[in-house]
């Protein structure tokens, strides 16, 4: 187990060096961040005196290194818009958007488990058959547009639902803000949830449809149904378990997924998270923001492989974390 | 518009029955919030929209592009290089501390050292303080729009910025790229007072119960700006009553909007002009003026106007607008495709050429849309357009490159005045003095640049409009550049918010002035 975790931990330092490279190398060709930050009417030679003293004409290995020196200490730098540190603006926003990720998380799942299984076991039922037709429709419309359709229903026409933002929230610890806890809060989260899980969910509703068409073929389920047992014990117990296996591995790799797009769901949304924070940094060239931004997110990607495979390895014990050694 | 007494009468009467009905609250979006409280730190937009929430101007402009004097109650010229100010009485900072010369003497130093604003007060020499209330401004030469500048005269209030803060920095430093005391912390005269602040999300503002003008008829209590990026979503909000009044509006809602019986869209035209820079330096062909003529006849502005921005542009054939002094009422569009492929035979290049241009697609109202129809219009008179449109953020390197034969920009004069466009757009470029810093087309002829030269220090109004509409004829017999169209602005609100009144063509809303009546 120890081994396991200090081999992610390798491969996490290796990836973020690589993120921290990359983003660098291409910070270049983002923009002129000096563009952003003067009016229209600002002369050439008063900009080269402002990229001087930002050190922004060091060449590319000065640069590089002042920037890990500062990192290994835990500055990842200073955002050209916020004026803060980048770590600090990212984690403000942070719990905007994993509450958002949460929602449409469990949308996901509270929708395509029991539709998935419904769909298995009564293929042929106009239910099954509609969910399927809707899951076909649901995968090939982009989320942009599914968010402003839901908008111009919802808020505009029909009025019962919040058009942007995240409306009321709480101090919960720190300088975490929750929308969960107030009524109005949980009403913003409503729409950009079914959004950002429009993307997911036929995704999984076909592949729980097919593990557990596929498992239902399996002996031991012909046995138990012969034997007698309750159907519902045998398809949501025992068959459903085998269902998960491929099912948790394709969510994980698909929480990452889910993260990207929340960049266009919060963008539609208003919704004030990193997403939304990463797109603005892009338009703005606030390149600091920008490198700290991937950084974190391939950090959260990498911790969320992590406790994939750990899951994995409670749902099937035949799986060993740590490869040959344990 | 200097109010007059019977309207003092009617303002009090209204303010006094406001008082007795319940708070109200306005809450708007734009595109985006203002990048700092510090109203120095950027020559932009969003700093002059703030600049009038939390600050008051010497004077500021009306509707009509006159002048209505605001903290300073009136002036006078008092010889050709020096006008006097003289400043309104008990005016109170919100720290409490009450505005004297001693401020505007201090945002003026201030101004001079801002990288952003310091190009505008170029012209000015020094202040001078008189006494207590009464200042001069003093100038290098004459100049003719000392007036016009000192609209960017926001007082602050120089006790509260005075002093050292928290960690040891002076409480005035003015930096773009780190924190400081006067980007988080304000005090002016302004209407509003910051409550609640959280950059990019939501700030919240309320009236400032000492505002020196007791006259004005706004009776908007707090004020919640939030920013909404995305053009639909925004528009969403204010139809389904979530925000109460939004701008920009994007011209493809403007029918949504004025079918919707509880919403009102306002529209004015705007001073924004948006050309295409033809490079004599890249391509020998745009030297001869004959094929820059035929490109002028081969655009077809108006067609632009009407498909592309809806109507919602005024098709040009110079740089200035109308109300400014420059604008030549003379010139019109001039698309005659017959015409052009005339002037490309006569310049022996009937068979045509072939030429890169370069567009932003997010910075103007349609502007990779514009670029595209454009393009193809040049193919019309065998002009081969090689279009690449680029993101702000990436175009403006490339601009200062003058990476393409044809470039996309779009200028508004900060001055409210001709000659701006003049210098940054249409001067032989020169990196000493600044002068056509946007001229990608490196057009330049001595005789504009004098006349140009002429018009700063010509102080009598009527010989400076006839000297910069004479440039403007020159500029159009040249064509010195493709003009297109002035980009018009557009507001909506809520029916009961009578945005009519406090737009205005810079874009800069007067909210302090705002009304809203009952339901």
């Amino acid at each position: 187990m120890l081994a396991f975790f200090i081999r992610r931990f390798m491969q996490a330092i290796i990836v973020m060096f690589v993120i921290s490279v990359v983003g660098f190398a291409i910070q270049d060709n983002l923009g002129d961040p000096l563009r952003e930050m003067v009016g229209q009417v600002v002369t050439e030679a008063e900009r080269e005196v402002l990229r001087d003293e930002m050190g922004l004409n060091d060449p590319f290995f000065v640069q590089y290194t002042r920037f890990i020196g500062n990192a290994l200490q835990g500055d990842l730098g200073t955002s050209y818009f916020f004026k803060k540190p980048t770590l600090d603006v990212i984690f403000a926003k942070l719990p905007a958007t994993l509450e958002l990720v949460l929602g449409a998380t469990l949308i996901v799942v509270l929708v395509s488990v029991p539709v998935g299984v419904y769909a298995a076991i009564r293929p042929q039922s106009w239910f099954s058959k509609c969910a399927m037709a809707f899951s076909t429709v649901g995968i090939s419309i982009p989320v942009f547009l599914t968010g402003i359709g839901l908008i111009y229903v919802f808020s505009v026409e029909l009025g019962w639902m919040p058009s942007y933002g995240r409306g009321e929230t709480e101090q919960v610890w720190g300088s975490w803000r929750t929308g969960l806890t107030t009524a109005d809060g949980l009403l913003h989260l409503i729409l950009p949830s079914i959004t950002l899980s429009s993307l997911m969910l036929p995704l999984f509703i076909r592949l729980i449809r097919a593990e557990m068409s596929e498992v239902l073929q399996s002996e031991y389920v012909k046995f138990a149904l012969a034997k007698g047992l309750n159907p519902m014990r045998i398809y949501f117990l025992h068959a459903l378990k085998n269902t998960m296996l491929p099912v948790i591995t394709v969510g994980g790799v698909q929480i990452g997924t889910m993260l990207a797009y929340t960049i266009l769901t919060e963008t539609v949304f208003q919704w004030p998270g990193m997403g939304f924070l990463f797109l603005e940094a892009v338009n703005r060239v606030d390149t600091p923001l920008i490198v700290s931004y991937v950084i974190v997110v391939g950090a959260i990607f990498v911790i969320t492989n992590t406790l994939v495979d750990l899951i994995y390895g409670l749902v099937n014990p035949t799986v060993k974390l740590a490869g040959k050694s344990a | 518009m200097i109010k007059t007494t019977t309207s003092f009468i009617a303002a009090s009467v209204l303010a006094l029955s406001a008082g007795l009905t319940q708070a109200n609250t306005l809450k708007m979006s734009y595109d985006a919030d203002p990048v700092s409280l510090d109203p120095h730190e950027q020559l932009s937009g969003g700093t002059l929209q703030q600049s009038h929430l939390n600050f008051d101007p010497l004077l500021r402009w009306t509707q009509e592009l006159g002048f209505e004097a605001r903290l300073a109650k009136k002036w006078e010229r008092i010889d050709p290089n020096t006008m006097r100010f003289h400043l309104r009485e008990g005016v109170k900072f919100h720290s409490g501390n009450t505005l004297s010369s001693d401020d505007v003497v201090f945002t003026f130093k201030r101004l001079k050292e801002s990288p952003d604003f310091k190009g505008i007060f170029e012209p000015f020499k020094e202040i001078k303080k008189v006494d207590e209330l009464t200042f001069d401004l003093v100038t290098h030469k004459p100049f003719p729009l000392v007036l016009n500048n000192a609209t960017y005269i926001f007082p602050m209030d120089s006790k509260f910025y005075t002093g050292k803060d928290k960690n040891g920095k002076a409480k005035d430093t003015l930096i773009k790229h780190g924190d400081s005391f006067a980007s988080r912390n304000v005090s002016g005269t302004g209407p509003y007072t910051v409550s609640y602040r959280e950059q990019g999300v939501r700030m919240e503002l309320v009236r400032n119960p000492n505002y020196w003008d007791k006259q004005s008829k706004g009776n908007v209590d707090k004020i919640v700006l939030t920013p909404i990026k995305e053009n639909p979503t925004r528009v969403a909000a204010l139809l389904s009553g979530d925000v109460d009044f939004i701008a920009p509006v994007p011209p493809t809602d403007h029918e949504r909007i004025s079918e919707n019986k509880k919403v009102e869209l306002v529209t004015m035209s705007g001073t924004r002009i948006i050309t295409l820079m033809m490079n004599q330096e890249r391509v020998p062909a745009f030297k001869d003026v004959r094929v820059r003529q035929a490109i002028v006849h081969a655009i077809n502005q108006e067609g632009i106007v009407k498909k592309i921005m809806k109507n919602f542009a005024t098709p040009a054939a110079q740089m200035s607008p109308a109300g400014y002094l420059g604008h030549n009422e003379s010139l019109k569009p001039r698309y005659n495709l017959k015409k052009a492929k005339q002037l490309m035979k006569e310049a022996g290049y009937e068979k045509g050429f072939k030429i890169t241009m370069m567009a932003p697609n997010n910075r103007y109202v349609n502007d990779a849309k514009i670029a595209q129809a454009a393009a193809s219009m040049l193919a019309k008179i065998g002009i081969e357009v090689d279009l690449k449109t680029l993101p702000k953020a990436q175009y403006w390197p490339e601009y200062d490159k003058r990476a393409a034969d044809i470039m996309m920009v779009g200028w508004h004069a900060d001055t409210e005045d001709s000659n701006n466009f003049y210098e940054f757009m249409t001067m032989c470029p020169n990196t000493e003095t600044g002068a056509g810093q946007y001229n990608a087309g490196n057009y330049c002829n001595k005789k504009v640049d004098e006349m140009v030269a002429l018009a700063n220090t010509e102080t009598d109004t009527k010989k400076r409009a006839k000297i910069m509409q004479d440039i403007e004829q020159i500029l159009y017999d040249e064509a010195a550049f493709v003009p297109l169209h002035w980009q018009n602005l557009a507001w909506a609100a809520r029916k009961e918010v009578k945005i009519a009144e406090i737009v205005n063509g810079m874009d800069f809303p007067y909210l302090g002035d705002l009304v809203i009546t009952k339901k």
